[in-house]
């Protein structure tokens, strides 16, 4: 019997996200016969992981800690196996403008858009450098702030008037704002699997069709506000490039064992890349388990094959 | 949205889309605004230690003589056990409903027990109200701002709020006057005011003395009922409790009293004393809901206000509230002069309004970040309004974790400030496209 030490909760904004996700992994090793336990990222955490020893840790956080690598670099100091990127991956991966232009590199194309910080207005005055993103990049715009998930922060910007509280809204959540210029097409996630050979696969990609038009944090997290195409409804050609597209941003940024890359499909059947997750969503509503679903797998058995993956990896 | 298709210019394979609740079709219209929240969701950080909570209302139970009250709970259910967890009266127990009238003397009502329906929680009391008086689209009116868990009373009934201008003496009687004039020339139908007379949940102020038999007369005057909700009534710092309105009138007021705030709010008790032809209503309305309220629970109010010094505790909340208002207005005092607050002499709640610009919501994230949290106005309004409005609790931190939280809000201010500064005045325009309407106040056990 594996046992499994399952890391959710954390302080960061996604914490209640966390902990859903967390539960549900946990569930489904302990099905597997696995020996698995839920622990908050707390004071307590090391004095648990010293005493109870697991044979491998599971960081199913999502947001600061968990997804900056620094957590993992603990772990990795720890010397015990944990699911999931290392800690260089994860920084690449957490900082959404580097990932974009490391994956941009790789040949996938990405939406126009920049990086700015609240001084970087405050020393340049915010009117005209507003103007001037609009003027470069064209509505409608996507803002949000360059760390975390669950779109939190995330606004769609389609007139000028609304893009100053946009802002003033992604900084809320991190120092940093992207701007980016909204691509039209079909929103989908790929998530990413290791099999037990290493290979990574990409799962059928789901397609997000929010009722309100923007995969928000309300759309993501109540159940039958968004409706979900599995698989998408993609031509086979643009259902293969997606799939080639999410495992070159898989590859290009490192990834290890599982995570999700989120693309806009376009007219031409293009891919575009978004972002990536290291640690993807894992409750009821989110879409690694849908697509886990899509695949024709068990949940159970592909969850128990990534420990499997993790401890093999050491 | 645009579908790329095969060459044949179909969509080549079969999908099926799944909004993962294949009861999607069948809810019910008022289920609408029953979503996933974004702000929910940072309250969850807030349960944290490393968090000072500003935001939740859960009293101090630590101030309670706990080993006295378990020794008398113990007991009670030792010599009264086959009643304690028994099915009990759908009205609630006798014993206490007696009880509760000396509870409500000391705010000068005069009553019958049988006129008292113990509920689950004055929150109970507030939901049969509302389900025996209104019908979609029907008004109620409230004051600006309203306890949040009696909007969502309303919203689940469908009825229609009205705010009311209020001050820093409460309602203002003409406000109302003109609001009802409003209304009824557009051929509204108001059911009924709720007000939370004293100590007002969230804004700390207290509807004047003076002010209360004209509420009531203009209430008369049209027909509307009056639900007084008093929680936090004998919870006053400076001064014997003002006479409920209910001590006013008999037939035009439904009062709703609790335990929560000055006993146990795990016990979930409360009560609403009614009109006869209303309590009779709510009698069958309550059994209807939850066949009777808790025995044990009700057994265990009894037993506390049979055995112990109530009277004694109350004081001793009421002193410890005090020393934490205290240090959380030297705090504002001293550390935001940018805003503005109410300054309460009772209950749990200061009401604080930020310089014009500002958006509460919007900086939770940050707060939460700085870790400290607190519940945006938004929360206390059903009109979309309250953005430069913020409820801070004093009622669950001591005094040095209050000074510690105000100290980390107001730097979560003043970075505010500077966006503001830099991005000038903005709307909220995120209506347009970002979801709203969603649950923006912590859920109860997250202080």
């Amino acid at each position: 019997m594996t046992h499994v030490l399952v890391l959710a909760g954390g302080l960061s904004h996604e914490r209640d996200v966390s902990l859903r996700s967390g539960r549900r992994v946990a569930d489904a090793l302990a099905r597997s016969g696995a020996e698995a336990h839920v622990h908050d990222v707390d004071g307590a955490l090391l004095a648990a992981i010293k005493s109870s020893r697991p044979e491998v840790i599971w960081p199913v956080l999502h947001g600061a800690t968990g997804e900056d690598g620094a957590l993992r670099d603990v772990l990795g100091s720890l010397g015990i196996p944990y699911v999931g990127s290392r800690p260089s991956s994860c920084r690449l991966t957490w900082d959404k403008p580097v990932a974009k232009a490391l994956v941009s590199a790789a040949g996938i194309s990405v939406p126009a858009g920049v990086a700015l910080s609240h001084a970087t207005f405050r020393e340049l005055g915010a009117p005209a450098l507003l103007e001037s993103v609009i003027d470069s990049l064209g509505l409608p715009l996507v803002v949000k702030p360059t760390r975390g998930g669950s779109a939190l922060g995330l606004t769609i910007v389609r007139s000028a008037t609304q893009l100053p509280f946009a802002m003033v809204t992604a900084y809320a959540y991190g120092d940093i704002a992207m701007i980016e210029h909204l691509v039209e097409g079909v929103e989908v996630a790929l998530s990413i699997v290791e099999d037990d050979h290493g290979q990574a696969q990409a799962l059928p990609a789901v397609e997000i069709v929010p009722d309100g038009g923007v995969y928000s944090y309300e759309a993501r997290y109540t159940a039958g506000a968004t409706e979900f195409f599995t698989p998408a409804r993609l031509s086979g050609s643009a259902a293969a490039s997606a799939s080639a597209a999410s495992l070159t941003a898989y590859r290009t940024l490192g990834h290890r064992h599982l995570s999700r890359v989120d693309l806009i499909i376009d007219a031409d059947e293009r891919p575009w890349f978004l972002e990536a997750n290291v640690s993807p969503g894992m409750t009821e509503t989110s879409l690694l388990p849908m697509a886990v679903e899509a695949a024709g797998l068990d949940a159970v058995e592909v969850y128990s094959g990534i420990v499997e993956r993790a401890l093999a990896t050491h | 949205m645009t579908h790329p298709v095969g060459q044949d210019g179909q969509v080549p394979r079969e999908a099926h889309g799944s909004r993962l609740d294949p009861w999607m079709q069948s809810y019910a219209e008022r289920t609408a605004n029953m979503n996933a929240s974004e702000i929910r969701a940072l309250f969850a950080v807030a349960s944290r230690p490393e968090v000072v909570s500003l935001a939740g209302g859960m009293p101090y139970l630590s101030a309670l003589p706990m080993d006295t009250v378990a020794a008398a709970v113990a007991t009670m259910l030792a010599t009264q056990g086959l009643t304690a967890l028994q099915y009990g009266s759908g009205q609630g127990d006798p014993v206490l409903r007696e009880q509760i009238l000396e509870v409500m003397a000391l705010e000068g009502i005069s009553a019958h027990a049988d006129d008292i329906v113990v509920t689950t929680g004055s929150q109970q009391a507030l939901d049969l109200v509302t389900r025996i008086f209104i019908d979609p689209g029907d008004v109620v009116l409230t004051e600006a701002p309203s306890y949040v868990g009696a909007l969502g009373v309303f919203s689940a009934y469908q009825a229609q709020v009205a705010h009311v201008t209020s001050d820093d003496d409460g309602l203002v009687p003409q406000a109302l006057e003109e609001r009802i004039a409003g209304l009824l020339s557009a051929g509204k139908r108001i059911k009924f005011l709720y007000t939370v007379p004293n100590f007002h949940n969230p804004a700390g102020t207290t509807l004047s003395p003076q002010r209360r038999p004209q509420i009531l007369e203009i209430c008369r005057r049209h027909a509307i009922l009056v639900l007084e909700d008093n929680p936090y009534g004998l919870l006053g710092f400076d001064r014997e409790p003002y006479a409920a309105m209910r001590s006013l009138s008999e037939e035009g007021v439904v009062y709703l009293g609790s335990f929560s705030k000055t006993f146990a709010p795990g016990l979930r008790v409360g009560w609403a004393l009614a009109p006869h032809a209303v309590r009779e209503k709510l009698v069958l309305a309550s059994e209807s809901a939850i066949l009777c309220p808790s025995a044990y629970a009700q057994m265990t109010v009894s037993t506390y206000l049979a055995t112990c010094d109530w009277k004694a505790q109350i004081k001793i909340y009421c002193d410890l509230y005090r020393e934490r208002r205290d240090a959380m207005i030297e705090s504002l005092t001293a550390m935001l002069p940018q805003a503005t607050w109410t300054h309460p002499d009772g209950g749990f709640y200061v009401w604080l309004t930020l310089p014009e610009g500002l958006n509460s919501k919007a900086m939770l994230p940050r707060a939460v970040t700085e870790r400290v949290a607190y519940v945006p106005g938004t929360a206390f309004f059903a009109d979309g309004t309250g953005h430069r409005n913020v409820r801070l609790s004093y009622c669950y931190p001591d005094s040095e974790r209050i000074r510690e939280g105000v100290r980390r809000f107001a730097g979560v201010v003043q970075t505010e400030l500077e966006l503001l500064e830099t991005f000038g005045p903005f709307a909220d325009t995120t209506g347009g496209e970002a979801p709203s309407h969603s649950v923006q106040f912590p859920a109860p056990d997250l202080s």
